[in-house]
């Protein structure tokens, strides 16, 4: 059985990673974790846009991902900066105890 | 061209009343009030040199455009100076530039000093904008304006209750005859597509309609009657007194009052062309003179005399107007302007010199104690009793010469105005008599003492015109006619009688009424107190009808204040509180109700959040997929 790698494989591949970054936001707990599953939503996106550029035969996939990487490490040093900050506080980084901004 | 400088008749008393008003109470008294003499001084100075021009006669008027504000209607701030506009410039500005002056000596001492020199100010700007308006719109501008600075003048002290209550009769009572100026306004666009002046007036015969002029005539008349003070609508008048007594001798003789007169005399050529408009229009004059005079009767405030004394000169300018003797209103105005604002100014006098005291009962012998403004008010006396050959003599001679011309109707209304004359003669001595003759009646702690210079000097000046005044147009010399010929082209004026034999005869019969009302007074009131009494007690009840002005100001609040209030009060807390305030708080009640019931959404719970967007998110996309297939 010959075995083609499709772009149909890719993004199949790429949608669980999805799910699976998006199933973590939803259960766990720790705002590092969460910060975590971003990532992998990010990444699970970058790789559809790799797989469509290079099935389209077009650089712009390619281009896209580089602009998902700068914001992702912008949004990382910010991210990361609270947590640490918070973490300091309360010796914690529950998200759950985080509930006090509510209206 | 001086034309070009018209603008600043208007502008330097505007621009004065600005100025006082931001650093009037840094340069403080007497300063503030001589700045503002002096602004008035300034338009009259150059109204008279703009003027010189209708002086030397045959000049005919211009019209001198400042800025374009709807020039599509015809309404832009243009200035028409024609003889009639001059005229009554140089009257405003003159007897209100001694108003002005006589107000330093009399607001001396006042904390609001500055204050009341920006509104005099504003009122002679205002008044100048309504008779040099070129069109329609601006006058209107200018009517409106008036009835707003008397407003913020009567009611000048406003702590007291009853300056507040005359500030707001005035302004009310003045938007009632407004309404019907404005509509008779509309009329006069529907009809001519145009406000300006000469657009209507030259236009007016072949356009209008008897019916339609008659429409415009009435309504005209019924604003005029608001500002002018005449029937039904002059209760405002008398309580306007509240203010000071400079503010009642501007609104009585250079402003405001003069304005219905003017109006009606500037819009001549409509009134024409009505068959009705005139015969009204001096119907309601003859009655409110005589109305008015009767009440004056029997009034013992000094000023409350003038005031319906006021109403009832009007009445004669009303008169004269109806019955098409427009030079002959525009000359009473004249001559009135310069008797009534000496009257005026001189009972101010006399109330500065008592502390504050109006009774006329707790007056008396005061002509020792102050000469000049016996003497001057002793002339503004005769020459308001039509006694020649003093101003009011020549001028009222003229109007009753008018009607008595016009024959069948107007012959009525002659009769009236001849018993007017008599009564205006009585009531006027009657007042000279209890002020200044006979003995003291006032306390022992009042010291009457003469008024300062800058009283003294317009009550002067005013004397002097109001002796020689009446000669500007006699039938000997019809030199005001002349004057204003230009303006009254487009109308055909009635003139009295022609020939010595009945000048000397009208004007006999008018000297004697005079003569008889100031004998009269004179017997009835130049004795003691307790004879008063019996003379007024043999009018039985009708003097006390005079005295409390025949009751209208009960009538009116019992028909129309009472109900007005009612229904403002129906609509204020029946209407408004629960129908319009009740929705607007609905809402709000609403969207609180729905927000304390959505609230828990927002639990804070950043997960709950997240799963809430993922749902949304897989729903959006659900709902994409299932229909873009």
């Amino acid at each position: 059985m010959n075995l083609v790698v499709t772009p149909g494989w890719y993004m199949t591949l790429a949608a669980v990673l999805f799910a699976l970054g998006a199933l973590g936001i939803l259960i766990r707990r720790n705002a590092l974790v969460m910060f975590m599953c971003i990532e992998l939503m990010l990444n699970a996106v970058n790789l559809t846009f790799v797989a469509a550029g290079r099935a389209l035969g077009s650089l712009d996939g390619q281009l896209a991902v580089f602009f998902v990487l700068v914001v992702a490490a912008a949004e990382v040093v910010v991210g990361l900066a609270i947590i640490v900050a918070i973490f300091r506080r309360r010796q914690s980084a529950s998200v759950d105890e985080l509930s006090e901004l509510a209206g | 061209m001086i034309t070009e400088l018209l603008w600043l008749l208007i502008a330097l008393p505007l621009a004065s009343a600005v100025f006082l008003h931001f650093v009037g109470r840094r340069i403080g008294e007497p300063r503030a009030g001589y700045l503002a003499t002096l602004a008035v001084g300034g338009s009259f100075a150059l109204g008279l040199g703009a003027a010189l021009p209708f002086f030397r006669g045959g000049a005919h008027g211009v019209t001198v455009t400042i800025w374009e504000w709807m020039p599509a209607i015809g309404a832009s701030f243009e200035i028409s100076w024609d003889p009639l506009s001059a005229l009554m410039t140089l009257i405003i500005t003159g007897v209100g530039a001694l108003i002005h002056l006589y107000a330093v000596g009399y607001m001396h001492g006042e904390e609001r000093f500055s204050r009341f020199f920006v509104y005099l100010n504003l009122f002679v700007a205002s008044m100048l904008t309504l008779v040099l308006a070129g069109n329609f719109a601006m006058l209107f501008l200018g009517w409106e304006l008036v009835g707003l600075c008397s407003f913020l003048l009567i009611s000048f002290y406003w702590t007291r209750p009853s300056a507040n209550a005359a500030g707001k009769k005035a302004f009310i009572v003045n938007r009632i005859g407004d309404l019907g100026f404005l509509v008779g306004l509309m009329l006069i666009f529907t009809s001519f597509s145009t406000l300006s002046y000469a657009g209507v007036f030259e236009r007016a015969s072949a356009v209008l309609s008897p019916g339609a002029a008659t429409a415009i005539s009435l309504l005209i008349l019924v604003g005029a009657a608001g500002k002018s003070a005449q029937i039904p609508l002059y209760v405002w008048l008398p309580d306007a007194m509240e203010g000071p007594t400079p503010v009642s001798a501007l609104i009585h003789a250079a402003t405001m009052v003069t304005a219905g007169v003017y109006v009606i005399a500037r819009c001549a050529v409509i009134f024409e062309l009505s068959p009705i408009a005139g015969p009204v229009v001096a119907t309601v004059g003859a009655a409110t003179a005589l109305w008015a005079a009767t009440i004056a009767l029997a009034q013992r405030d000094i000023k409350r005399v003038l005031a319906y004394s006021t109403i009832s000169q009007l009445g004669y300018m009303f008169l004269a107007v109806g019955a098409a003797g427009h030079v002959a209103g525009v000359f009473h105005l004249m001559t009135h302007a310069f008797f009534k604002a000496l009257l005026f100014l001189g009972a101010g006098s006399v109330i500065h010199g008592m502390d504050n005291e109006q009774d006329m009962e707790k007056m008396g012998g005061l002509r020792k104690a102050m000469p000049i403004t016996a003497a001057t008010m002793l002339v503004g006396t005769v020459a308001i009793s039509g006694i020649p050959p003093l101003a009011g003599f020549w001028s009222k001679d003229e109007i009753l010469g008018v009607a008595f011309a016009r024959g069948g109707w107007f012959s009525l209304l002659w009769i009236v105005g001849l018993v007017t004359a008599l009564v205006t003669a009585f009531y006027m001595t009657r007042q000279f008599v209890l002020v200044f003759l006979g003995q003291p009646r006032w306390d022992g702690e009042v010291h009457p003492h003469e008024s300062p210079r800058t009283m003294t000097v317009p009550l002067l000046a005013l004397a002097g015109l109001s002796l020689v005044g009446g000669l500007f147009n006699t039938p000997f010399r019809t030199a005001l006619e002349h004057f204003l010929e230009p303006s009254f082209e487009l109308v055909e004026l009635a003139h009295p009688p022609a020939g010595l034999g009945m000048f000397v005869l009208l004007a006999g019969l008018s000297t004697m009424a005079g003569l008889a009302g100031v004998a009269a007074a004179f017997l009835a009131y130049n004795r003691p107190a307790e004879l008063w009494a019996r003379f007024e007690a043999a009018f039985g009840r009708l003097w006390g009808l005079w005295s409390r002005g025949y009751r209208v100001d009960d009538v009116y609040g019992a028909t129309l204040v009472k109900p007005g209030l009612r229904l403002a009060e129906d609509a204020a807390f029946r209407f408004d509180l629960p129908v319009i305030d009740g929705a607007v708080n609905g809402i709000g009640r609403l969207v609180r109700a729905v927000a304390a019931r959505s609230r828990g959404v927002q639990s804070g719970f950043v997960r709950s959040y997240g799963v809430l967007f993922a749902a949304g998110t897989i729903a959006v996309i659900a709902w994409m997929t299932l229909r873009g297939a």
